[in-house]
């Protein structure tokens, strides 16, 4: 199961690394949102997959699953969802203002500002 | 157990909720702002009173104890740091009432700098490599609004730049904290710290070593990771960029420190020779742009990745000597860059543009401008007595020591590299002879002087009272070079 998870992390990595290469403003957000996902999905997979119990230790349970990296997962999301939030909202301004949302127009010198 | 510790992040996070509510109007955001910034001030003083007589102060969110809970740890290097990232701060919201433009103001800028200053407390002040992340993100997400306000064209080009390199290197964050977290099972530094003691033979260490130096190493600007650093801090206007110049890169060199001191130190052939080699090439970087270009802002940018190298080298040395040099640095660099920065926005303000070839002649009309940027470049190069000699000596001294002989070489050759640079830009701003002839009118200045005045003379103080600080760095660099310290604190066994 751990392999698994390990694979599926790794092509959503491998997407986002594809995406975040590209020209486009708008593919290069959604390859950082799926470069969250395969990063959450890593951290469950390194807290170890164990099924059949809640993760909640009481005084007679004699199984429980690692509530941590749930706990860090739900962190992570929330800022990474945040994160996303404020570049959709700074790339569509940039793309107003700028009027291009192609990074070869967006490198810049010192000399154009 | 005192909740002090905590003070210096809750009162920026009180001061910004409540900065919130009163956006409208611009006197009750610069009143709350300076009370809220002299009381962080005055707590992380307090705060040092305390940690010097009694040893590290921790704090256990929640009182669930540590390992299980979110532990705060104040020590020595921490609050010293806090209390300087309080300093800047205060001068650079007095700094900015006069320089930062009243949309900028309407529009939440105080409220940021007081997030921003919650974040950067924070990374100082936690004891949980996974809160270390969440205050990273607090701090990060702060930047990420002051790099775009305003709105202005470059702004919002580079602004894309370097929220992209800082998502993909928090998502790496992330990853390395789960991999520590199956290695150790633990997330409280102190206790991974004892757990990694136990297996420090096994190669998957020295695998999230290297990780770690990646992500830090992004937010810090060494050699190869800087590449997004001169163009987006290029960007914001003056204000912002001396906090962004003193603060968001040392946090990132803080978290190497603290990590190689506390969990990476068994591997230091492989780790600390790489961390060594990369310093200097990010010395050899940083020197050659700050020689090549012809800007104010780019120029003093620059600077910036030259201290990350020699700071890089202190902690890669790794003697007490030098840990000791690099934290003398570290606290001296994140005062006299915010100066420089400050001092820099003001000439950028007078001559309205930041090319050095159209500049000149300033000396005539602002002389005490020119003689306190001249003083703080004497600073910053490490002229004795002023503020980075004894820093820099105790690095290049260790270096010798140690048998280091090219990299102590280039420290000291980087301090020349530094001097000619920043003299150069005194020399063309304010004793070249103008290409034309400058106005009779002279801008007045006076507000924004004293803020960035004070901080040139703080520096002073410190380069003069180095003997008055020895005590204070030097319990500092006991917990670094013994982690049992810190270990007993937090986990009190």
């Amino acid at each position: 199961m751990e392999i698994l998870m390990c694979i599926v992390a790794g092509l959503l990595f491998a997407a986002a690394v594809y995406l975040m290469l590209s020209k486009s403003l708008l593919r290069i957000i959604v390859g950082t949102g799926l470069l969250s996902h395969g990063t959450h999905l890593m951290l469950l997979t390194m807290g170890g997959l164990k099924t059949g119990a809640a993760p909640v230790l009481g005084e007679n349970t004699a199984s429980y699953t690692d509530p941590i990296p749930q706990a860090l997962i739900l962190t992570a999301i929330v800022i990474s969802f945040g994160v996303t939030a404020v570049f959709l909202v700074i790339a569509y301004r940039a793309y107003q203002e700028l009027g291009t949302d192609n990074m070869d127009q967006l490198k810049g010198t010192e000399a154009d500002d | 157990m005192i909740n002090l510790p905590v003070l210096p992040i809750l009162i920026p996070l009180i001061a910004a909720i409540v900065l919130l509510f009163v956006s409208k109007s611009i006197l009750a955001q610069r009143v709350v702002s300076v009370i809220a910034s002299a009381s962080t001030v005055v707590s992380a003083m307090i705060l040092m009173a305390k940690v010097k007589s009694d040893g590290i102060q921790t704090v256990d969110m929640g009182s669930w104890p540590a390992p299980f809970g979110i532990t705060l740890v104040s020590d020595m290097l921490s609050i010293l740091l806090v209390l300087t990232a309080s300093i800047i701060t205060l001068c650079v919201v007095l700094y900015s009432f006069r320089s930062i433009g009243n949309g900028r103001e309407r529009f939440y800028y105080y409220p940021i700098v007081q997030f921003l200053l919650l974040g950067v407390n924070g990374s100082f002040t936690t004891g949980d490599i996974f809160n270390l992340f969440v205050f990273f993100e607090i701090m990060l997400m702060s930047s990420y609004v002051l790099i775009v306000i305003g709105g202005t064209k470059i702004q919002l080009r580079e602004s894309i730049k370097y929220i992209l390199v800082n998502v993909i290197s928090s998502a790496i964050f992330v990853i390395a904290v789960g991999f520590l977290y199956s290695v150790t099972g633990s997330l409280n530094m102190a206790h991974i710290s004892a757990r990694i003691s136990e297996i420090s033979t096994e190669p998957i260490i020295t695998v999230l070593a290297v990780l770690f130096l990646i992500i830090f190493g992004l937010k810090g600007a060494i050699f190869p990771l800087y590449f997004w650093l001169p163009g987006s801090y290029a960007a914001p206007p003056a204000p912002i960029l001396a906090l962004f110049g003193s603060l968001l890169t040392k946090v990132g060199i803080y978290a190497i420190l603290r990590t190689y001191t506390l969990f990476f130190y068994h591997d230091q052939p492989f780790t600390h020779d790489l961390m060594s080699l990369l310093a200097l090439l990010t010395i050899v970087a940083g020197v050659i742009g700050a020689l090549a270009y012809r800007d104010v802002k780019q120029i003093l940018i620059y600077n910036i990745v030259i201290a990350v190298g020699v700071l890089l080298f202190g902690i890669a040395t790794m003697t007490e000597e030098s840990i000791a040099g690099t934290v003398f640095y570290l606290i001296h660099d994140m005062i006299i860059k915010a100066a420089l920065f400050l001092l820099g926005g003001m000439i950028i303000y007078i001559a309205g543009t930041s090319n050095l070839t159209k500049m000149g002649g300033l000396i005539r009309q602002y002389p005490a401008l020119g003689w306190t940027f001249l003083l703080a470049s004497f600073g910053l190069a490490g002229i004795p007595p002023l503020s980075g000699f004894s820093g820099k000596l105790l690095i290049v001294r260790s270096g010798f020591s140690e048998g280091e002989y090219v990299g102590a070489i280039v420290v000291l050759l980087s301090s020349l590299a530094v001097l000619y640079s920043v003299v150069n830009l005194f020399m063309e701003a304010f004793w070249k002879t103008p290409e034309t002839p400058l106005p009779d009118v002279k801008k007045r200045t006076g507000s924004l002087f004293i803020p960035a005045a004070s901080l040139v003379l703080l520096s002073v103080l410190y380069g003069v009272g180095t003997e008055a600080v020895y005590p204070y760095v030097m319990q500092a660099v006991q917990t670094l070079i013994h982690p049992e310290i810190y270990i007993d604190a937090v986990l009190k066994e």
